[in-house]
């Protein structure tokens, strides 16, 4: 499997390692009232999609960068790679 | 006050050199190192002050380049690593702190590593053997981190096919070495 980095091109998977789910990047307010629902929610519950999914992958053997992946889990074909960073900033995180 | 005699990463008093016909692994340990890494928001100013320092831009991802007393090359999104001659600039990391303030991260890192620079015209036979990069379409000026021998590295190329640079971890000098003193044995 080959994975496209946004910055270093096409990379070996065999270079990466795989963490999980994307949703990782969505950490609920701690300060929030329904915060012990939504952390059980946010540590426990995953989705087990058989198509598309977002998922984190870390570029261990090369720039160290954390990747959002989309990958079809029935045909591992990936549609879309960003830099995680980017992605969380999208969702309004760390700007 | 005790009289220390510094030791090389592979635990000897002076630098290994392996001589092969076609190539020489050369082990370098006469350089200090400083990692620099951009605040978030504060990337510009990481920039600017570090032109002022080193003289030059900050490398593009992929590449290394030399101006004056240093070498810098592109570690990954906003992170650099900063190279000079140790006895010209032993304290390096405070000196590139000073020179960027609040806008960067700087990390001392010139124990953390070891260097052998490989020299001759059967490079790509031997570095080909052991990493995945694809280096017979390289150029002058690449910087890349990859698994070599199972161990992380930087891989500087000074002049393609015939002299690079290959960092690795210092605790791993022994086993790097081991890689690429076996590689070359084999090839040459």
């Amino acid at each position: 499997m080959i994975i496209n980095h946004p910055i270093l091109g096409p990379r070996d998977a065999q270079e990466f390692t795989y963490l999980g789910d994307a949703t990782l990047i969505d950490r609920p307010d701690p300060d929030a009232g329904n915060a012990a629902e939504a952390f059980h929610d946010y540590v426990y519950l995953r989705d087990n999609p058989a198509g598309e999914h977002k998922e984190l992958w870390y570029h261990e053997q090369g720039d160290r960068s954390w990747l959002v992946v989309t990958r079809n889990t029935l045909t591992h074909e990936i549609t879309d790679v960003q830099l995680a960073r980017d992605a969380a900033r999208a969702r309004g995180r760390s700007t | 006050m005790a009289k220390l005699k510094a030791l090389t990463p592979l635990g000897a008093y002076e630098p290994l050199v392996d001589e092969f016909s076609g190539l020489s692994i050369r082990e370098v340990t006469d350089r200090a190192l400083a990692s620099l890494a951009a605040r978030i928001g504060q990337e510009q100013a990481c920039a600017v002050a570090a032109k002022a320092l080193l003289g030059a831009d900050l490398p593009e991802p992929q590449t290394w380049a030399a101006a004056g007393d240093f070498t810098a090359w592109w570690m990954g999104p906003d992170q650099w690593m900063l190279d000079a001659e140790y006895a010209k600039h032993t304290l390096l990391a405070a000196e590139v702190k000073t020179a960027v303030g609040d806008a960067a991260s700087v990390t001392e890192q010139t124990d953390g590593w070891c260097r052998f620079d490989l020299e001759g015209p059967c490079c790509f036979d031997v570095l080909e053997r052991l990493c995945q990069l694809d280096l017979r379409s390289g150029a002058a000026g690449d910087a890349q981190r990859c698994s070599l021998e199972h161990v992380g590295v930087f891989l500087l190329c000074r002049a393609p096919g015939q002299s690079y640079s290959v960092l690795g971890p210092r605790s791993s000098a022994a086993s790097l070495h081991h890689a690429l003193v076996t590689a070359a044995g084999s090839v040459l």
